[in-house]
């Protein structure tokens, strides 16, 4: 793959993440209004961190004016998700790539550039990741822009169907490996499962869910990971043996 | 309130982006151990599952649409549609469901 198709792969499935993002980052640009931040620092903090539950709870952390420690530990737990998110990115990555391309990427490691770019068959191209950050990043700041400039340009119903898009993305990311894989499978359907035991049991549901996915992650991959081991074939695909 | 917004951005920003990036630069070589290799290639179906159910049932005006949305996505997926038809066709159905409940 060369940088050009690379990039132009890379700006199509960063499509749907533009339209995702629109969705969410509108909502943070009215609860910036809210918290009488100005359009200037509303889009600078969405340019700059491109997340959405570590802005969302920073936004808060302002407003009552916490501690610049605590504003560090808040986004430490809130972001740990996208350490392990790096950790396998860094073995989607040629061995050779250069470190600046790293620094690069890095900046766009979010739930849905990962969800893409970890999916993919190849190793992933510093260029792939360019291209969806060049149209989902975009779609962050400027929904971020038009939610504390205009309040509500945007009717309810176009932003309710729009809420679902990223989701709509994760499923297309990961149903289509599962289906004829039965490990896999049945690792989706577990993993929604324990989701929503956490969200309905009442001491679980406490657990923030930057942190629910931090637990679940480690305990049901490394569950599979100890009973189904991958092995890599000889031509680097990745298969998954049907015997412990 | 003393505190300056410009140093609260920078700490938002600089923890975020340094959790991004360590992982990425220090972890330069192939990982030799199968189990860590096979631990790493779970990692995005489950956060990815997480991530998505039950949070998806909550994400739009009421949780039928939002249920008809997940529906048609499943069924999408399931049929190798790409991702781009699978989210936005996601995206039609809340917004026809929604049109004619009224709700």
């Amino acid at each position: 793959m060369n940088r050009r198709t690379a990039f132009a792969a890379g700006v199509k499935d960063g499509i749907p993440i533009c339209l995702g993002y629109l969705a969410v980052s509108f909502t943070f640009g009215i609860m910036a209004k809210n918290a009488n931040l100005s359009v200037w620092n509303a889009v600078l903090i969405s340019a700059t961190n491109v997340t959405s539950a570590g802005q969302f709870a920073g936004l808060s952390l302002i407003t009552a004016g916490a501690s610049y420690l605590e504003m560090a530990f808040t986004q430490l737990i809130i972001n740990l998700r996208y350490c392990l998110m790096s950790c396998a990115l860094s073995q989607k990555l040629s061995q050779n790539t250069p470190f600046f391309h790293r620094f690069f990427i890095a900046y766009g490691v979010t739930d849905e550039i990962f969800g893409i770019s970890v999916s993919l068959k190849d190793k992933l191209h510093p260029f792939y990741s360019y291209g969806a950050i060049s149209v989902a990043v975009p779609g962050w700041v400027i929904g971020t822009f038009l939610g504390i400039v205009s309040g509500n340009i945007l009717p309810e119903r176009i932003i309710s169907a729009l809420s679902v898009a990223l989701y709509g993305m994760f499923i297309a990311i990961i149903i289509p490996p599962s289906r004829g894989n039965k490990i896999l499978a049945g690792i989706v359907a577990i993993s929604m499962a324990a989701s929503l035991i956490f969200s309905i049991t009442p001491i679980l549901c406490q657990i923030s869910s930057g942190f629910r996915i931090i637990i679940l992650t480690i305990i049901i991959a490394g569950i599979a990971a100890a009973l189904f081991p991958v092995t890599e074939d000889s031509d680097g695909e990745e298969t998954v043996k049907n015997e412990p | 309130m003393n505190h300056n917004i410009y140093i609260y951005i920078l700490v938002m920003a600089g923890v975020t982006y340094l959790i991004r990036l360590l992982p990425l630069t220090l972890i330069r070589r192939e990982i030799k151990s199968t189990f860590i290799k096979s631990f790493l290639y779970y990692v995005p179906y489950v956060t990815l599952s997480v991530m998505t159910f039950p949070a998806i049932l909550e994400a739009t005006a009421n949780i039928w649409s939002a249920a008809a949305g997940f529906a048609a996505a499943l069924i999408l997926a399931y049929y190798k549609k790409s991702l781009i038809q699978v989210s936005l066709v996601s995206c039609a159905v809340v917004f026809v469901v929604e049109l004619f409940t009224g709700i």
